[in-house]
Protein backbone atom coordinates (compact mmCIF):
# COMPACT_ATOMS: atom_id res chain seq x y z
CA UNK A 1 0.00 0.00 0.00
CA UNK A 2 1.29 3.38 -1.19
CA UNK A 3 1.86 6.41 1.16
CA UNK A 4 -0.52 9.05 0.60
CA UNK A 5 -0.62 12.85 1.50
CA UNK A 6 -2.96 14.76 3.44
CA UNK A 7 -4.36 16.05 0.50
CA UNK A 8 -5.17 12.52 -1.50
CA UNK A 9 -9.04 12.69 -1.16
CA UNK A 10 -8.71 16.28 -2.95
CA UNK A 11 -6.59 14.67 -5.82
CA UNK A 12 -9.11 12.37 -6.50
CA UNK A 13 -11.79 14.67 -5.67
CA UNK A 14 -10.26 17.17 -8.96
CA UNK A 15 -10.21 14.19 -10.96
CA UNK A 16 -6.37 13.58 -10.87
CA UNK A 17 -4.71 10.42 -12.39
CA UNK A 18 -3.09 8.92 -9.50
CA UNK A 19 0.42 7.15 -10.54
CA UNK A 20 2.86 5.91 -8.32
CA UNK A 21 5.82 8.24 -7.12
CA UNK A 22 8.60 6.68 -5.42
CA UNK A 23 6.20 4.64 -3.54
CA UNK A 24 3.61 7.39 -3.20
CA UNK A 25 -0.23 7.99 -4.68
CA UNK A 26 0.38 11.13 -6.84
CA UNK A 27 -1.37 12.89 -9.25
CA UNK A 28 0.42 13.12 -12.67
CA UNK A 29 -2.24 15.46 -13.91
CA UNK A 30 -6.02 16.64 -13.56
CA UNK A 31 -7.21 16.34 -17.22
CA UNK A 32 -4.26 18.29 -19.42
CA UNK A 33 -1.00 18.71 -18.37
CA UNK A 34 -0.10 20.94 -20.92
CA UNK A 35 -2.97 23.00 -19.51
CA UNK A 36 -1.49 23.17 -16.22
CA UNK A 37 1.31 24.08 -16.97
CA UNK A 38 0.49 27.17 -18.82
CA UNK A 39 -1.75 28.17 -16.16
CA UNK A 40 0.97 28.26 -13.64
CA UNK A 41 2.99 30.50 -16.46
CA UNK A 42 -0.02 32.87 -17.23
CA UNK A 43 -1.82 33.15 -14.01
CA UNK A 44 -0.99 30.87 -11.15
CA UNK A 45 -1.13 26.52 -9.66
CA UNK A 46 -1.07 24.78 -6.57
CA UNK A 47 1.26 21.79 -6.10
CA UNK A 48 0.92 19.03 -3.46
CA UNK A 49 4.43 18.30 -2.45
CA UNK A 50 3.87 16.83 0.58
CA UNK A 51 5.77 13.49 -0.63
CA UNK A 52 9.23 15.53 -0.26
CA UNK A 53 11.09 15.10 3.08
CA UNK A 54 11.76 17.87 5.94
CA UNK A 55 14.79 17.49 7.97
CA UNK A 56 15.03 19.99 11.10
CA UNK A 57 18.78 20.17 12.17
CA UNK A 58 19.29 21.87 15.54
CA UNK A 59 21.90 21.22 18.16
CA UNK A 60 25.15 23.36 19.12
CA UNK A 61 27.30 22.07 16.36
CA UNK A 62 24.20 22.49 13.95
CA UNK A 63 26.20 25.07 11.42
CA UNK A 64 29.20 23.16 11.81
CA UNK A 65 27.99 20.22 10.96
CA UNK A 66 25.65 21.67 8.28
CA UNK A 67 28.96 23.89 6.75
CA UNK A 68 30.82 20.47 6.26
CA UNK A 69 27.87 18.63 4.66
CA UNK A 70 26.89 20.92 2.25
CA UNK A 71 28.75 22.38 -0.79
CA UNK A 72 26.96 25.57 -0.04
CA UNK A 73 27.75 27.17 2.65
CA UNK A 74 25.39 27.71 5.53
CA UNK A 75 27.62 30.88 7.11
CA UNK A 76 25.96 32.87 4.00
CA UNK A 77 22.72 32.73 5.89
CA UNK A 78 23.16 35.18 8.40
CA UNK A 79 19.89 35.25 9.90
CA UNK A 80 16.99 33.63 10.02
CA UNK A 81 14.28 33.67 7.32
CA UNK A 82 16.81 33.12 4.62
CA UNK A 83 17.19 30.05 2.15
CA UNK A 84 20.11 28.34 -0.21
CA UNK A 85 19.54 26.00 -2.91
CA UNK A 86 22.48 23.61 -3.05
CA UNK A 87 23.71 19.98 -2.97
CA UNK A 88 25.29 17.16 -0.63
CA UNK A 89 28.45 15.47 -2.27
CA UNK A 90 29.87 12.08 -1.51
CA UNK A 91 33.58 11.79 -0.97
CA UNK A 92 33.92 11.13 -4.83
CA UNK A 93 32.09 14.34 -5.88
CA UNK A 94 29.11 12.50 -6.70
CA UNK A 95 25.24 14.57 -5.81
CA UNK A 96 24.36 12.80 -2.82
CA UNK A 97 21.01 15.27 -3.31
CA UNK A 98 19.61 18.44 -4.01
CA UNK A 99 18.29 20.45 -1.24
CA UNK A 100 16.91 23.82 0.11
CA UNK A 101 18.22 24.86 3.21
CA UNK A 102 16.02 27.13 5.54
CA UNK A 103 17.43 28.75 8.52
CA UNK A 104 14.80 29.21 11.50
CA UNK A 105 14.57 30.61 14.19
CA UNK A 106 15.74 27.71 16.43
CA UNK A 107 16.95 25.33 13.69
CA UNK A 108 18.01 24.53 9.99
CA UNK A 109 15.25 22.72 7.88
CA UNK A 110 16.21 21.15 4.81
CA UNK A 111 13.88 19.70 2.19
CA UNK A 112 15.13 16.98 0.28
CA UNK A 113 13.52 15.07 -2.28
CA UNK A 114 11.06 12.11 -2.11
CA UNK A 115 12.90 9.30 -3.61
CA UNK A 116 16.41 9.60 -1.13
CA UNK A 117 14.73 10.62 1.75
CA UNK A 118 15.94 7.65 3.77
CA UNK A 119 19.38 7.69 1.63
CA UNK A 120 19.62 11.28 3.02
CA UNK A 121 18.35 10.58 6.59
CA UNK A 122 21.09 7.58 7.19
CA UNK A 123 23.99 9.73 5.14
CA UNK A 124 22.96 13.20 7.55
CA UNK A 125 22.62 10.62 10.84
CA UNK A 126 25.93 8.65 9.92
CA UNK A 127 28.27 12.12 9.44
CA UNK A 128 26.18 13.57 12.02
CA UNK A 129 27.54 11.24 15.09
CA UNK A 130 30.87 12.97 15.18
CA UNK A 131 29.09 16.41 16.08
CA UNK A 132 26.74 17.31 18.40
CA UNK A 133 23.68 17.93 16.33
CA UNK A 134 20.11 16.77 16.24
CA UNK A 135 18.48 15.61 13.05
CA UNK A 136 14.41 15.40 13.12
CA UNK A 137 12.58 13.90 10.25
CA UNK A 138 9.37 16.14 10.49
CA UNK A 139 6.18 14.50 9.47
CA UNK A 140 2.51 15.02 9.70
CA UNK A 141 3.05 18.43 8.08
CA UNK A 142 1.93 19.17 4.11
CA UNK A 143 3.43 21.00 1.87
CA UNK A 144 1.94 23.51 -1.02
CA UNK A 145 3.80 25.28 -3.65
CA UNK A 146 1.70 27.64 -5.67
CA UNK A 147 3.31 29.48 -8.41
CA UNK A 148 2.62 31.66 -11.70
CA UNK A 149 2.21 35.82 -11.88
CA UNK A 150 -0.88 35.55 -9.74
CA UNK A 151 0.30 33.00 -6.99
CA UNK A 152 1.54 35.53 -4.24
CA UNK A 153 -1.40 37.74 -4.24
CA UNK A 154 -3.55 35.06 -4.44
CA UNK A 155 -2.02 33.28 -1.02
CA UNK A 156 -1.94 36.78 0.32
CA UNK A 157 -5.96 37.26 -0.01
CA UNK A 158 -6.45 34.36 2.15
CA UNK A 159 -4.23 35.28 4.67
CA UNK A 160 -4.69 37.25 7.95
CA UNK A 161 -3.60 40.62 7.42
CA UNK A 162 -0.67 40.60 9.39
CA UNK A 163 0.70 37.05 8.09
CA UNK A 164 -0.41 38.57 4.13
CA UNK A 165 1.94 41.55 4.69
CA UNK A 166 4.83 38.95 5.95
CA UNK A 167 4.14 36.88 2.99
CA UNK A 168 4.24 40.20 0.16
CA UNK A 169 7.34 41.79 2.22
CA UNK A 170 9.52 38.52 1.65
CA UNK A 171 11.91 38.82 -1.38
CA UNK A 172 13.13 35.59 -2.83
CA UNK A 173 14.63 32.81 -1.19
CA UNK A 174 13.42 34.16 1.96
CA UNK A 175 11.47 32.78 4.63
CA UNK A 176 9.11 33.46 7.26
CA UNK A 177 6.99 31.23 10.23
CA UNK A 178 3.57 32.26 10.68
CA UNK A 179 2.72 30.37 13.74
CA UNK A 180 2.41 26.86 13.35
CA UNK A 181 2.98 27.76 9.19
CA UNK A 182 5.87 28.01 7.30
CA UNK A 183 6.33 30.19 4.30
CA UNK A 184 9.17 30.49 1.63
CA UNK A 185 9.71 32.39 -1.51
CA UNK A 186 10.97 29.27 -3.12
CA UNK A 187 9.94 27.24 -5.82
CA UNK A 188 10.56 24.81 -8.75
CA UNK A 189 9.27 26.50 -12.03
CA UNK A 190 11.27 29.50 -12.54
CA UNK A 191 7.98 31.86 -11.38
CA UNK A 192 7.07 33.88 -8.42
CA UNK A 193 5.51 31.81 -5.80
CA UNK A 194 5.91 30.56 -2.64
CA UNK A 195 6.02 27.55 -1.12
CA UNK A 196 4.00 27.03 2.40
CA UNK A 197 4.29 23.65 5.40
CA UNK A 198 1.41 23.36 7.55
CA UNK A 199 0.05 20.80 9.37
CA UNK A 200 -1.56 18.06 7.45
CA UNK A 201 -4.89 18.84 9.13
CA UNK A 202 -4.93 22.43 7.58
CA UNK A 203 -3.94 21.18 4.13
CA UNK A 204 -7.15 20.32 2.64
CA UNK A 205 -9.09 23.44 3.33
CA UNK A 206 -5.90 25.61 2.12
CA UNK A 207 -6.31 23.57 -0.91
CA UNK A 208 -9.92 24.07 -1.54
CA UNK A 209 -9.79 27.82 -0.65
CA UNK A 210 -6.62 28.25 -3.34
CA UNK A 211 -8.88 26.49 -5.81
CA UNK A 212 -12.20 28.45 -5.11
CA UNK A 213 -9.73 31.46 -5.79
CA UNK A 214 -9.08 30.58 -9.35
CA UNK A 215 -5.60 28.58 -8.48
CA UNK A 216 -5.27 25.63 -10.91
CA UNK A 217 -4.36 22.00 -9.86
CA UNK A 218 -1.27 20.85 -11.12
CA UNK A 219 0.58 17.48 -11.05
CA UNK A 220 3.65 15.77 -11.27
CA UNK A 221 3.49 16.24 -14.85
CA UNK A 222 3.70 19.76 -15.52
CA UNK A 223 6.15 20.25 -12.43
CA UNK A 224 8.47 18.37 -14.74
CA UNK A 225 8.46 20.33 -18.05
CA UNK A 226 7.78 24.04 -15.87
CA UNK A 227 11.45 23.00 -13.86
CA UNK A 228 13.02 21.76 -17.61
CA UNK A 229 11.87 24.97 -19.39
CA UNK A 230 13.00 26.99 -15.81
CA UNK A 231 16.40 24.68 -16.71
CA UNK A 232 16.05 23.33 -13.39
CA UNK A 233 17.78 20.23 -12.46
CA UNK A 234 16.02 16.88 -11.48
CA UNK A 235 17.62 14.93 -8.69
CA UNK A 236 18.50 11.27 -10.98
CA UNK A 237 18.35 12.75 -14.17
CA UNK A 238 20.17 15.69 -15.12
CA UNK A 239 22.43 14.91 -11.37
CA UNK A 240 23.04 11.76 -9.48
CA UNK A 241 25.87 9.99 -7.28
CA UNK A 242 27.94 9.03 -9.81
CA UNK A 243 28.16 12.65 -12.01
CA UNK A 244 30.28 15.23 -10.87
CA UNK A 245 28.18 18.77 -9.83
CA UNK A 246 30.23 20.65 -12.62
CA UNK A 247 28.93 18.03 -15.51
CA UNK A 248 25.26 19.10 -14.35
CA UNK A 249 25.70 22.69 -14.22
CA UNK A 250 25.47 23.03 -10.49
CA UNK A 251 29.04 25.03 -9.99
CA UNK A 252 26.89 27.95 -8.70
CA UNK A 253 26.08 25.67 -5.48
CA UNK A 254 29.31 25.07 -4.19
CA UNK A 255 31.15 27.75 -2.12
CA UNK A 256 34.43 27.32 -3.14
CA UNK A 257 35.30 30.13 -0.97
CA UNK A 258 36.22 30.57 1.67
CA UNK A 259 39.36 27.97 0.68
CA UNK A 260 39.95 26.95 4.53
CA UNK A 261 35.98 25.56 4.52
CA UNK A 262 36.18 21.66 4.50
CA UNK A 263 33.17 19.83 3.04
CA UNK A 264 32.38 16.28 1.95
CA UNK A 265 33.55 15.85 -1.87
CA UNK A 266 35.61 18.62 -2.14
CA UNK A 267 39.00 17.77 -3.04
CA UNK A 268 37.24 15.21 -5.32
CA UNK A 269 35.21 19.25 -6.87
CA UNK A 270 38.56 20.86 -6.64
CA UNK A 271 40.11 18.22 -9.27
CA UNK A 272 36.86 18.12 -11.26
CA UNK A 273 37.19 21.07 -12.29
CA UNK A 274 41.04 21.26 -13.34
CA UNK A 275 39.62 18.69 -15.76
CA UNK A 276 36.85 20.36 -16.94
CA UNK A 277 39.20 23.68 -17.74
CA UNK A 278 41.23 20.78 -19.48
CA UNK A 279 38.18 19.83 -21.51
CA UNK A 280 38.08 16.31 -20.05
CA UNK A 281 34.89 16.64 -18.23
CA UNK A 282 31.60 16.92 -19.86
CA UNK A 283 28.94 19.91 -18.98
CA UNK A 284 25.36 20.47 -18.70
CA UNK A 285 23.56 22.37 -21.40
CA UNK A 286 20.82 23.06 -22.86
CA UNK A 287 19.08 22.03 -26.65
CA UNK A 288 16.48 23.29 -28.50
CA UNK A 289 14.84 21.11 -31.54
CA UNK A 290 13.24 23.72 -33.87
CA UNK A 291 11.95 20.85 -35.86
CA UNK A 292 9.04 19.06 -35.56
CA UNK A 293 9.71 16.02 -32.56
CA UNK A 294 10.55 15.40 -29.20
CA UNK A 295 13.59 15.22 -27.33
CA UNK A 296 14.05 12.40 -24.76
CA UNK A 297 15.80 11.58 -22.07
CA UNK A 298 18.72 8.57 -22.89
CA UNK A 299 18.62 10.07 -26.75
CA UNK A 300 22.26 10.18 -28.68
CA UNK A 301 23.64 13.15 -29.21
CA UNK A 302 26.57 13.85 -31.71
CA UNK A 303 28.74 16.46 -31.69
CA UNK A 304 31.81 18.48 -32.78
CA UNK A 305 34.00 17.64 -29.80
CA UNK A 306 32.35 13.61 -29.40
CA UNK A 307 29.21 12.14 -28.32
CA UNK A 308 26.51 12.91 -25.48
CA UNK A 309 23.43 12.12 -23.97
CA UNK A 310 20.10 13.55 -22.69
CA UNK A 311 19.45 13.77 -19.26
CA UNK A 312 15.95 15.18 -19.62
CA UNK A 313 13.82 16.30 -22.52
CA UNK A 314 9.97 16.93 -23.28
CA UNK A 315 8.07 19.27 -25.25
CA UNK A 316 7.96 23.01 -24.04
CA UNK A 317 4.37 24.21 -24.22
CA UNK A 318 5.35 27.76 -22.99
CA UNK A 319 7.56 27.54 -26.25
CA UNK A 320 5.95 24.87 -28.70
CA UNK A 321 9.19 23.40 -29.43
CA UNK A 322 11.33 20.62 -27.60
CA UNK A 323 13.49 21.55 -25.14
CA UNK A 324 15.97 19.39 -23.46
CA UNK A 325 18.87 19.32 -20.97
CA UNK A 326 21.85 17.44 -22.11
CA UNK A 327 25.32 16.21 -21.03
CA UNK A 328 28.23 17.27 -23.97
CA UNK A 329 31.68 17.19 -24.38
CA UNK A 330 32.91 21.07 -23.52
CA UNK A 331 33.22 23.47 -26.00
CA UNK A 332 30.99 21.36 -28.32
CA UNK A 333 29.69 24.28 -30.98
CA UNK A 334 27.60 21.89 -33.47
CA UNK A 335 25.27 19.06 -32.21
CA UNK A 336 22.75 16.93 -33.72
CA UNK A 337 19.84 14.42 -31.84
CA UNK A 338 19.49 10.60 -32.70
CA UNK A 339 15.81 11.03 -33.26
CA UNK A 340 14.77 6.81 -33.44
CA UNK A 341 17.38 6.82 -36.33
CA UNK A 342 17.39 9.75 -38.24
CA UNK A 343 20.35 12.48 -36.48
CA UNK A 344 18.49 16.04 -36.43
CA UNK A 345 20.08 18.79 -36.17
CA UNK A 346 19.25 20.33 -32.38
CA UNK A 347 20.63 24.23 -31.33
CA UNK A 348 23.11 24.40 -28.64
CA UNK A 349 22.07 26.97 -25.65
CA UNK A 350 22.34 28.23 -22.33
CA UNK A 351 20.61 25.68 -19.82
CA UNK A 352 17.81 27.72 -19.00
CA UNK A 353 14.74 28.05 -21.26
CA UNK A 354 11.79 30.28 -19.66
CA UNK A 355 11.85 32.99 -16.80
CA UNK A 356 8.62 34.55 -15.40
CA UNK A 357 6.58 33.46 -18.82
CA UNK A 358 9.19 33.92 -21.01
CA UNK A 359 12.13 33.08 -23.61
CA UNK A 360 15.06 33.76 -22.29
CA UNK A 361 17.62 31.97 -24.40
CA UNK A 362 19.10 33.37 -27.90
CA UNK B 1 -21.04 3.78 -31.85
CA UNK B 2 -17.44 2.70 -30.97
CA UNK B 3 -19.23 -0.81 -30.90
CA UNK B 4 -18.89 -0.82 -34.63
CA UNK B 5 -15.12 -0.32 -34.12
CA UNK B 6 -12.65 -3.27 -34.45
CA UNK B 7 -9.40 -2.80 -32.73
CA UNK B 8 -6.12 -4.25 -32.93
CA UNK B 9 -4.62 -5.30 -29.57
CA UNK B 10 -1.85 -2.48 -30.64
CA UNK B 11 -4.73 0.03 -29.61
CA UNK B 12 -5.25 1.20 -33.21
CA UNK B 13 -9.33 1.11 -34.80
CA UNK B 14 -10.71 0.53 -37.51
CA UNK B 15 -14.18 1.94 -38.77
CA UNK B 16 -15.32 0.90 -42.07
CA UNK B 17 -17.15 3.50 -44.09
CA UNK B 18 -18.09 1.71 -47.44
CA UNK B 19 -17.29 -1.21 -48.94
CA UNK B 20 -13.56 -1.71 -49.12
CA UNK B 21 -12.61 2.10 -47.33
CA UNK B 22 -11.84 2.28 -43.63
CA UNK B 23 -10.35 4.75 -41.35
CA UNK B 24 -7.99 3.97 -39.12
CA UNK B 25 -7.39 5.94 -35.29
CA UNK B 26 -6.37 5.23 -31.62
CA UNK B 27 -8.21 3.91 -28.88
CA UNK B 28 -9.58 5.95 -25.90
CA UNK B 29 -7.15 3.83 -23.95
CA UNK B 30 -4.37 4.79 -26.07
CA UNK B 31 -4.89 8.20 -25.97
CA UNK B 32 -5.29 8.27 -21.70
CA UNK B 33 -2.46 6.34 -21.05
CA UNK B 34 -0.44 8.69 -23.69
CA UNK B 35 -1.45 12.03 -21.68
CA UNK B 36 -1.29 15.26 -24.13
CA UNK B 37 -0.60 14.45 -27.77
CA UNK B 38 2.03 17.39 -28.90
CA UNK B 39 2.69 15.73 -32.53
CA UNK B 40 1.54 13.30 -35.31
CA UNK B 41 3.70 11.96 -38.40
CA UNK B 42 1.33 10.81 -40.49
CA UNK B 43 1.67 8.55 -43.89
CA UNK B 44 1.58 9.54 -46.85
CA UNK B 45 -1.36 9.90 -48.88
CA UNK B 46 -0.79 7.08 -52.06
CA UNK B 47 1.41 4.75 -49.74
CA UNK B 48 0.91 1.29 -50.01
CA UNK B 49 0.86 -0.27 -46.33
CA UNK B 50 0.49 -3.81 -45.32
CA UNK B 51 -1.00 -4.99 -41.75
CA UNK B 52 1.18 -4.51 -38.76
CA UNK B 53 3.40 -1.69 -40.55
CA UNK B 54 4.44 1.15 -38.64
CA UNK B 55 2.77 3.81 -40.48
CA UNK B 56 2.29 6.83 -37.94
CA UNK B 57 4.12 8.33 -35.10
CA UNK B 58 2.26 9.77 -32.37
CA UNK B 59 4.40 11.71 -30.00
CA UNK B 60 3.01 12.92 -26.78
CA UNK B 61 4.40 14.67 -22.97
CA UNK B 62 5.31 11.43 -21.89
CA UNK B 63 6.29 9.30 -25.17
CA UNK B 64 7.01 8.57 -28.79
CA UNK B 65 4.55 5.61 -30.06
CA UNK B 66 4.56 3.86 -33.34
CA UNK B 67 1.20 3.11 -34.65
CA UNK B 68 0.37 0.02 -37.07
CA UNK B 69 -1.87 0.08 -39.64
CA UNK B 70 -4.44 -2.67 -38.70
CA UNK B 71 -4.94 -3.97 -42.50
CA UNK B 72 -3.22 -3.65 -46.07
CA UNK B 73 -4.07 -1.63 -48.45
CA UNK B 74 -3.51 2.10 -50.04
CA UNK B 75 -3.63 5.29 -48.15
CA UNK B 76 -6.59 7.40 -49.21
CA UNK B 77 -6.47 10.35 -47.14
CA UNK B 78 -4.90 11.83 -43.86
CA UNK B 79 -6.38 13.88 -40.71
CA UNK B 80 -3.98 16.96 -41.87
CA UNK B 81 -6.03 19.24 -38.83
CA UNK B 82 -4.25 16.80 -36.22
CA UNK B 83 -0.58 18.84 -37.68
CA UNK B 84 -1.87 21.68 -36.39
CA UNK B 85 -4.10 20.61 -33.52
CA UNK B 86 -2.95 17.52 -32.05
CA UNK B 87 -4.95 18.01 -28.95
CA UNK B 88 -7.68 16.55 -30.78
CA UNK B 89 -6.21 13.13 -30.45
CA UNK B 90 -6.94 13.44 -26.88
CA UNK B 91 -10.38 14.94 -26.79
CA UNK B 92 -11.60 13.07 -29.67
CA UNK B 93 -9.72 9.77 -30.60
CA UNK B 94 -12.92 7.91 -31.86
CA UNK B 95 -13.91 10.20 -34.37
CA UNK B 96 -12.15 14.22 -35.31
CA UNK B 97 -8.94 12.45 -34.10
CA UNK B 98 -8.85 9.78 -37.10
CA UNK B 99 -5.54 9.76 -38.37
CA UNK B 100 -6.09 8.20 -42.35
CA UNK B 101 -8.03 6.51 -44.30
CA UNK B 102 -7.06 3.40 -46.14
CA UNK B 103 -8.40 1.27 -49.25
CA UNK B 104 -8.07 -2.08 -47.88
CA UNK B 105 -6.51 -4.92 -49.85
CA UNK B 106 -7.33 -7.63 -47.90
CA UNK B 107 -10.43 -6.89 -45.78
CA UNK B 108 -10.47 -10.28 -44.75
CA UNK B 109 -8.10 -9.23 -42.38
CA UNK B 110 -10.40 -7.41 -39.84
CA UNK B 111 -11.86 -10.60 -39.11
CA UNK B 112 -8.41 -11.11 -36.82
CA UNK B 113 -9.35 -7.61 -35.10
CA UNK B 114 -11.52 -7.89 -31.87
CA UNK B 115 -14.32 -6.07 -31.02
CA UNK B 116 -14.56 -3.30 -28.62
CA UNK B 117 -15.04 -6.18 -25.53
CA UNK B 118 -12.41 -8.11 -26.60
CA UNK B 119 -9.98 -5.22 -26.99
CA UNK B 120 -11.55 -4.16 -23.52
CA UNK B 121 -10.67 -7.62 -22.22
CA UNK B 122 -7.32 -7.16 -23.98
CA UNK B 123 -5.76 -4.92 -21.64
CA UNK B 124 -7.77 -5.26 -19.07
Amino acid sequence: MNQRTALYQQHVDAGAKIVDFAGWDMPLHYGSQIAEHRKVREHAGVFDVSHMAIIDVDGPEAAVFLRRMLAGDVATLTQSGMALYTIMLNEAGGVVDDLIIYRLESCYRLVVNCATRAKDLAWLKQHGEDFSVNLQERSGLGILAVHGPAAISTVCSLLPAAHADRVRALGAFRCAELGDWFVARTGYTGEQGIELILPDAQAPDLWRNLLAAGVQPVGLGARDTLRLEAGMNLYGHDMDENTSPLAANLEQTIAWEPAYRVFVGRAAVEIHRRQQAEGKLPKLTGIVLETRGVLREGQRLVTDKGDGIITSGSFSPTLNVSVALARVPVHSTICEVDLRGTLTPVRLVKPRFVRLGKKVFD
Amino acid sequence: MSNTLKYARSHEWVRVDADELATVGISEFAQEALGDVVFVELPKSGATVSAGQEVAVVESVKAASDIFSPVSGTIVAVNDTLKDKPEILNSAPLTDGWLFRIRMSKPSELDALLDAAGYAASHG
